[in-house]
């Protein structure tokens, strides 16, 4: 299971890297709200994995708070940009 | 590794590589709309795997309950955060607008707007 562990962090880093990428270049707002949601998501997986291979539950209750978080953030900056403009 | 660890495995790995894929897509497509569409659907599919194959290896019948719940969370709310992120995107004027081919909210939702 070790190795799965490794290949999957392995992939859910290369996955954030290619999505900070984004997050850096921009080039509007909402381009970045894509790519923080996205981010979001990784770090879910990430923590599910994580507790999968260590049969460890702790952190799942973690899962639930971090993705509803990310849904919330990503409306109300939606909101936001509505309203105001990028 | 029984069986049931090996299905586990596979469906993580699975996930996985459609995260790696939704990370190409953002930083390969050229505007917002075509990256959404990059970001949301193998997101949601991947994290779906993921989840699923977690919940295979969990001990207890709370921790799969709690697996599936943010499973169930994703698939409520990543479509409506992609369709208010569209819209405020769209409203806003930003995101690569004269990239479109059809677009037919033009005339209802921005009369301003010129034909491309």
């Amino acid at each position: 299971m070790t190795a799965v562990l490794v290949v999957c962090f392995a992939g859910l880093g290369l996955a954030a890297l290619l999505v900070l990428v984004r997050l850096v270049r921009g080039p509007s707002v909402p381009d970045r709200i894509v790519a923080l949601d996205v981010l979001v998501q990784l770090v879910v997986a990430g923590i599910a994995v994580a507790a999968a291979v260590t049969r460890d539950g702790i952190y799942l209750s973690v899962l639930v708070a971090v993705s509803l978080l990310g849904f919330v953030g990503t409306v109300s900056v939606g909101r936001f940009i509505e309203r105001r403009g990028a | 590794m029984s069986p049931l660890d090996l299905l586990s495995a596979a469906l993580m790995l699975t996930g996985v590589a459609f995260a790696v894929i939704a990370g190409i897509g953002l930083v390969r497509l050229p505007d917002l709309f075509s990256r959404m569409h990059a970001a949301t659907k193998p997101t949601t599919l991947g994290l779906a795997l993921v989840l699923l194959g977690a919940a295979l290896r969990s001990e207890t019948g709370g921790d799969a309950v709690k697996l599936l719940l943010v499973g169930a969370f994703t698939f409520l709310t990543a479509p409506v955060g992609a369709h208010v992120l569209g819209r405020s995107a769209y409203r806003a004027g930003t995101g690569g607008l004269e990239g479109l081919v059809v677009d037919e909210l033009r005339d209802e939702d921005r009369p301003d707007r010129q034909d491309p």
